[in-house]
């Protein structure tokens, strides 16, 4: 699916364009702590997360992932949108919660990428 | 890549929203030299959390990071309060980070087992009181 396809199938808003919204993407994480993403995520392209703050994106650029997806309507602020625009991340808000959003996507043939 | 290059780096401790910027920094020139991106992607995970580390428990410090054409060498000092026990330190889920270090999104205890894992090379000096030195190399032919 593209990125495009998530912010339909999420019924999101795109806060930030990155640097193509028909990118393909097939993997995707879910997880509000950082700390998890760096340590277990493994290529993949999508991450969704209920935290708002400049280092989700520095999280994302670290770990090549090219769309951030921030649940329950959470609405950063412009510095964030700033960072995540030098950095060609596009960014996208929607009103579901981390579960549903998830299972949407999962639903519709993303996947998470891991063994298990 | 004829000659070596050495970056040097100042980590604010007191601003959280700035940490990561020397990461990002010598990412982009890891790229810009044409590393493979593997071996990028491993020093610039490992390099953020040394540097969020230094963030969070040290107030800041110093970053250097050598590249030649073999091995990518950083070594990030602070003049923290130092790690009492490293093997502990070392255990995934071990963090003495506070709360709200945890509602930013970190001090799940993963970070310095995190860096050890992309590394190929790591070791930890620490003196209580005096600060911490980790020296970390990952070689850029697999």
């Amino acid at each position: 699916m593209t990125i495009n396809d998530i912010k339909r199938i999420l019924q999101a808003r795109t806060l930030c364009e990155g640097e193509s919204m028909e990118r393909e993407v097939h993997t995707a994480c879910g997880s509000d702590m950082m700390s998890d993403v760096l340590a277990f995520v493994k290529d993949q392209s999508v991450l969704l997360t209920g935290l708002v703050n400049p280092q989700v994106i520095r999280t994302a650029e670290m770990m090549d992932i090219i769309c951030v997806v921030f649940v329950r309507g959470k609405q950063p602020d412009p510095s964030v949108l700033a960072l995540a625009e030098e950095r060609g991340i596009t960014v996208l808000s929607t009103d579901m919660r981390m579960f549903a959003a998830c299972g949407h996507l999962y639903e519709n043939g993303l996947r998470g990428g891991c063994d298990i | 890549m004829a000659q070596a290059m050495t970056f040097t780096y100042t980590v604010p401790g007191d601003d959280f929203t700035r940490a990561g910027e020397a990461s990002s920094s010598i990412k982009k020139t890891l790229k810009k030299i044409g590393v493979a991106p593997d071996v990028i992607r491993r020093v610039a995970i490992a390099m953020y959390e040394g540097e969020i580390n230094m963030v969070i428990h040290a107030h800041g410090g110093q970053i250097t990071v050598e590249i030649s054409s073999d091995q990518i060498d950083m070594t990030l000092a602070d003049t923290g309060p130092g790690i009492p026990n490293i093997e502990l330190a070392m255990q995934e889920g071990w963090s003495t980070a506070p709360d709200d270090v945890r509602s930013l999104g970190f001090g799940a205890g993963m970070g310095l087992p995190n860096m050890k894992k992309y590394t190929d090379e790591m070791t930890v000096e620490s003196t209580v009181g005096v600060g911490t030195t980790v020296r970390m190399r990952v070689y850029v032919h697999q």
